[in-house]
């Protein structure tokens, strides 16, 4: 699906990455813990966080991801805006919670990406 | 390809948690700009700031020196922190000794030594309690079309 998909899926918010929602991505992850994205990670394209700092978007960019999704309704400052535009990473806001937000992407097609052995 | 050896080096504050990883963040974009494999790129970015988040966290901050040549990369993080008392139990996945609230930042799942092992060629690690830590990286960098894995 594409980034404008997940942007109607949830109802989401796009607060930078206009150039990006045309991109078309397959795999998610969700989680506040960057040392799981950091271990776990292998191809997925999509973050999905309640984690609201910097750390968020360098951790994706780190893992190639292109879009970070911030959860509950948390609204990243412009530092955090900032560090998305310079590493190209499309970023939104849903004010749906963590497990809704990841189902409702499952539901339309997104996936896990592999079991971890 | 051929790069004649490159060096970077990086003051990385250890009083700046929203600055942690920017280092870490350029050298991936050197890497890249050199058009090396993205294999490679990604390798040595996730290891290096996985040892960067770690110097900030645990080490106080400190310096990251970057060696590139026409077969490896080297990374260099070396802090004068508190140094890590056992290594061996350090190595060990889930093992960790951040706060609650460094973990409300996102790291401390005790993942990171672990990670870089996985993701480094080489992997060097010389800590001493009260003198610091110093992590050695290294990365082969693999022509496009031997990619592994
Ligand atoms: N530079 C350092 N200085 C002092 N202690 C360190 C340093 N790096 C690692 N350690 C010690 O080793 C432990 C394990 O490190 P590791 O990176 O595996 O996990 P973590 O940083 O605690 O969590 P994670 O990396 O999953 O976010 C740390 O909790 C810390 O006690
Ligand atoms: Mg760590």
């Amino acid at each position: 699906m594409l980034i404008r998909d997940i942007m109607n899926v949830l109802d989401a918010e796009l607060l930078t990455g206009e150039e990006l929602l045309d991109v078309d991505v397959h795999t998610a992850c969700g989680s506040d813990m960057m040392s799981d994205v950091l271990a776990y990670v292998k191809d997925q394209a999509v973050l999905v966080t309640g984690l609201l700092n910097q750390q968020a978007i360098r951790t994706a960019a780190m893992m190639d991801m292109v879009c970070v999704i911030f959860v509950r309704g948390k609204r990243p400052d412009q530092k955090i805006i900032e560090c998305a535009k310079e590493n190209g990473i499309a970023v939104m806001t849903t004010t749906h919670r963590m497990f809704t937000a990841c189902g409702l992407l499952y539901k339309a097609g997104l996936n896990g990406g592999m079991k971890v052995k | 390809m051929t790069v004649n050896s490159l060096h970077y080096h990086y003051d990385v504050p250890g009083d700046d948690f929203t600055r942690a990883g920017v280092a870490s963040g350029a050298v991936k974009q050197i890497l890249k700009q050199l058009g090396l494999n993205p294999e490679t790129v990604r390798k040595m970015s996730i290891a290096l700031y996985e040892a960067e988040i770690n110097m900030v966290i645990h080490g106080g901050g400190g310096v990251i020196d970057i060696d590139i040549d026409d077969d490896k990369i080297v990374a260099l993080v070396s802090d004068q922190g508190p140094g890590i008392e056992d290594l061996d139990l350090a190595m060990q996945e889930g093992w960790s000794t951040a706060s609650e609230q460094e973990r409300n930042l996102g790291f401390g799942a005790g993942m990171g030594l672990p990670n870089m092992k996985k993701y480094s060629d080489e992997l060097e690690i010389n800590s001493e309690v009260g003198v610091g830590t110093s992590v050695k990286i290294t990365v082969n960098i693999e022509k496009s079309g031997e990619q592994r894995d």
